[in-house]
């Protein structure tokens, strides 16, 4: 069962109006309104991978990423696909028994095998002369920096015909947000507490960047996107879904409840963490980086920080300001390593 | 086709004429010579569209099986000891998402100490995770078993763990008669899985489910347990139409006819114990062996009425529940309530401790002579055991058991220990 989140009403993001999915409404995705008033994600045509009524939280950052990055998929393969799934919110939120959101066959195994699942399905699909039908294996940052690693690995180093998609949002949300190997430095979790100005959240290790280990595999293909830039995510699931071998998508996914932010915060947050530099978005074929996406305008660190609970005691105390100087350092490093400040002609997406 | 073969080829042969089309692999003792029989035959392409995976751990061995399988796919893997053990989280799960995959299960201790020969504590430990339990008694039935355990398997839509004792059963070579793939085809029919994971009709499987129906997912899982114990003995017969042998079936009865002392035991050891059986019965005495073939379903009422006439029984089992006692003994226990048959436990051949026909003379003599303990363990050496029990009571510190026990007797492990100890 899952834990009951220790946070009360008064710790929680501002008031905000709420808007159902209904008549009236020109909420993205709604195919109650009027065909000619409807937006392109509305549009009947669009494959639908999740549908709507699942139990994701108000602005959940992973419902947005997998939605579209399964839909975009369900389109390239024309609807041959299935997928394994990581136990996890996803897993969670879709499939509360007997109802599931999925129009696609699916399925969840257990919380670290969701690569080896996949493996073993697209093994079957050879077996049946079907390498037609395409597998997508998908987890939470939990399920895939940490307790699914081996497993991804295993899956990369046999190049075996999954493409892995990770939606990251920085610790263990499901049980209540414990960190994991993908929780950045000085971030509150209910395990790396800040307790006194001695402990400023959690440690600063030396980070488990699963795109370059995934790159370090040489496998076809390797990005990382994050919500704030949907059609940047469609463009590389897209090319992801052209290339046949092991393919990895780390998708930066902003988590309101978890991280203690506004619920409409979250693509303003993913556009932030590509903007300081924080998480490059780019692009790498067969261990190489091929693209990169440039910032537009850089900002500093603070700004992506200051409307997330998680760091607030950052700002308190002279170890929570190296904490902040370390993670901005983190940004420049970023920015150097992929160029990210270049002069270019181009109009990003 | 009689052929002279190690077990683990003569049980690969077999797989392979069951047509799989996965099989996922990870090396460990003493299940190895299976699957890398079976990649051979891969290779040589005498296993069809076959896709034999080496993986990176037994957990991903089992985990890509589940895959696999939830897709519609023949699906078979071999494991052993600490590799059950690391897989066992899968375990829980192919059982509990109704998959009928195939598992060999080279039974062998569990460590610490590590210890790679037979006794049967890694399936024992995973009797309460859902798998059909299928016990090997010779080459022969191990080979026969995987056969039916794909039909089994397949027929109730859950696991079947085939165990067989590793290097007594794995590495011995035995002459076994090894089936045409027209009796394997006639036997088998292809795998047609009620539910798959397919584009055409997309299911969800693996929902989160909570207490409303979880008990009744449970009960219906104990249910296909009950069924099995109708399947596994019409399988078994219809095994002996076509193939013309005795092989399978929950229990077998061997010089039971007015016994009043019953062995029961299960796997390799049943052939000494026979053995044993002969000789007291060529001098006169009344005792009988049951055989456990399946250990689960446990067939509590096949076995009640097999002993029904018996005054005891001995257990001889190679597992036992650390803090209470024998583990199939607590199975056959639960089975005889109330029958007044007085049930004997002896753990015995533990870490690959040979089960000699002296040891066993000389325990069914006390059992016949009623002087028979209700709990013990064939072969203990007491002198080493009360030697490191009058240490731990003289002085409380804790420690490793098998090193504590070399220092007891002075010998130092530390850097130089091999010196000094052929210097004593």
């Amino acid at each position: 069962m899952n834990k009951p989140s220790q946070r009360t009403a008064a710790d929680m993001a501002p008031e905000q109006k709420v808007k159902f999915y209904q008549k009236g409404t020109f909420t993205v995705g709604n195919r109650l309104v009027d065909a000619d008033s409807r937006n392109v994600q509305s549009s009947m045509d669009r494959s639908n991978a999740i549908t709507s009524g699942h139990r994701a939280c108000q602005g959940c950052g992973e419902a947005l990423g997998a939605r579209y990055a399964l839909d975009t998929a369900m389109r390239v393969t024309g609807g041959k696909m299935m997928a394994a799934n990581a136990t996890g919110c996803l897993e969670v939120f879709t499939t509360p028994y007997p109802e599931t959101s999925w129009q696609m066959p699916w399925m969840h195994s257990l919380f670290g095998n969701a690569p080896a699942v996949a493996s073993g399905m697209q093994a079957a699909m050879k077996a049946k002369g079907k390498t037609d039908t395409r597998i997508i294996a998908q987890g939470g940052d939990g399920g895939t920096v940490d307790i699914g690693f081996g497993c991804l690995s295993g899956m990369f180093e046999r190049n075996d015909d999954v493409l892995y998609i990770c939606y990251d949002n920085e610790a263990y949300m499901n049980t209540g947000v414990q960190r994991s190997g993908a929780t950045p430095g000085g971030a509150r979790t209910a395990t790396t507490m800040p307790t006194d100005a001695d402990h400023p959240g959690n440690v600063f290790g030396t980070g488990k960047n699963l795109p370059r280990i995934a790159m370090a595999h040489n496998i076809p293909y390797v990005a990382t996107a994050s919500v704030a830039y949907l059609q940047d995510l469609e463009a590389k699931v897209e090319k992801a879904m052209s290339f046949k071998g092991a393919r990895y998508i780390h998708v930066y996914v902003p988590c309101p409840l978890g991280w203690g932010c506004a619920s409409n915060a979250t693509i303003s947050l993913a556009r932030l963490v590509v903007e300081t530099g924080m998480f490059p978005l780019f692009e790498a074929e067969h261990g190489a980086v091929t693209s990169t996406r440039p910032i537009r305008q850089r900002v500093p660190i603070e700004q992506y920080l200051k409307p997330q609970r998680r760091f607030a005691h950052l700002f308190k105390s002279p170890q929570g300001q190296e904490a902040i100087e370390k993670l901005q350092a983190m940004c420049d490093r970023n920015i150097k390593d992929y160029d990210l400040l270049r002069e270019t002609e181009e109009t990003p997406a | 086709m009689l052929k002279q073969l190690e077990g683990s080829h003569a049980v690969a042969e077999a797989i392979a004429l069951c047509r799989p089309e996965v099989i996922c692999v990870y090396p460990i003792s003493p299940q190895t010579h299976i699957v890398e029989h079976c990649g051979e035959l891969v290779r040589k392409g005498e296993m069809g569209n076959c896709e034999y995976m080496n993986v990176e751990s037994e957990f991903a061995a089992l985990s890509a099986c589940i895959g696999s399988s939830a897709c519609g796919a023949r699906t078979y893997t071999a494991t052993a000891s600490q590799g059950l053990l690391y897989m066992a989280e899968a375990v829980y799960n192919a059982s509990g998402l109704g998959l009928p995959i195939v598992m060999t299960v080279a039974n062998r201790a569990i460590g610490a100490p590590i210890n790679i020969w037979n006794d049967h504590t890694d399936s024992m430990s995973m009797r309460d995770a859902g798998w059909i339990q299928l016990f090997a008694e010779t080459n022969q039935e191990a080979l026969d078993l995987h056969i039916q355990a794909f039909k089994i398997a397949e027929r109730l839509s859950q696991p079947v763990m085939v165990c067989m004792d590793g290097f007594i059963l794995t590495h011995a070579y035995e002459r076994v008669d090894m089936p045409t793939q027209e009796q394997v085809d006639q036997f088998l029919p292809p795998f047609q899985a009620q539910q798959v994971l397919d584009p055409v009709n997309p299911y969800s499987i693996g929902a989160m489910v909570g207490p409303e129906a979880f008990t009744e997912v449970r009960y219906l899982a104990h249910e296909k347990q009950l069924q099995a114990l109708d399947v596994i003995p019409e399988i078994a017969s219809e095994f002996k139409e076509i193939f013309g042998r005795d092989s399978g079936g929950l229990i077998r009865e061997y010089e039971t006819e007015g016994a009043d002392t019953i062995i029961v035991t299960l796997g390799s050891v049943a052939g000494t114990v026979k053995d044993t059986v002969d000789e007291m019965r060529a001098a006169g005495k009344k005792i009988g062996v049951v055989t456990v073939g399946s250990f689960r379903p446990f067939p509590s009422a096949q076995l009640r009425e097999a002993v029904k006439n018996a005054k005891q029984v001995v257990v001889l089992e190679k597992s036992f529940a650390l803090g209470f006692g024998g583990v199939v003994a607590n199975n056959i226990m639960m089975s005889l309530q109330g029958t007044g048959i007085h049930v004997h436990t002896v753990v015995a051949g533990l870490g690959g401790r040979p089960i000699t026909m002296p040891s066993l003379h000389k325990l069914f003599e006390k059992a016949l002579a009623d002087e028979l303990e209700d709990m013990q363990f064939l072969d203990l050496q007491w002198d080493i055991v009360n030697a490191e029990l009058a240490r731990q009571r003289a002085q409380i510190n804790s420690g490793p058991v098998a090193e504590s026990i070399l220092k007891n007797i002075q010998v130092d492990t530390a850097y130089g220990g091999a010196a000094s100890h052929a210097a004593t």
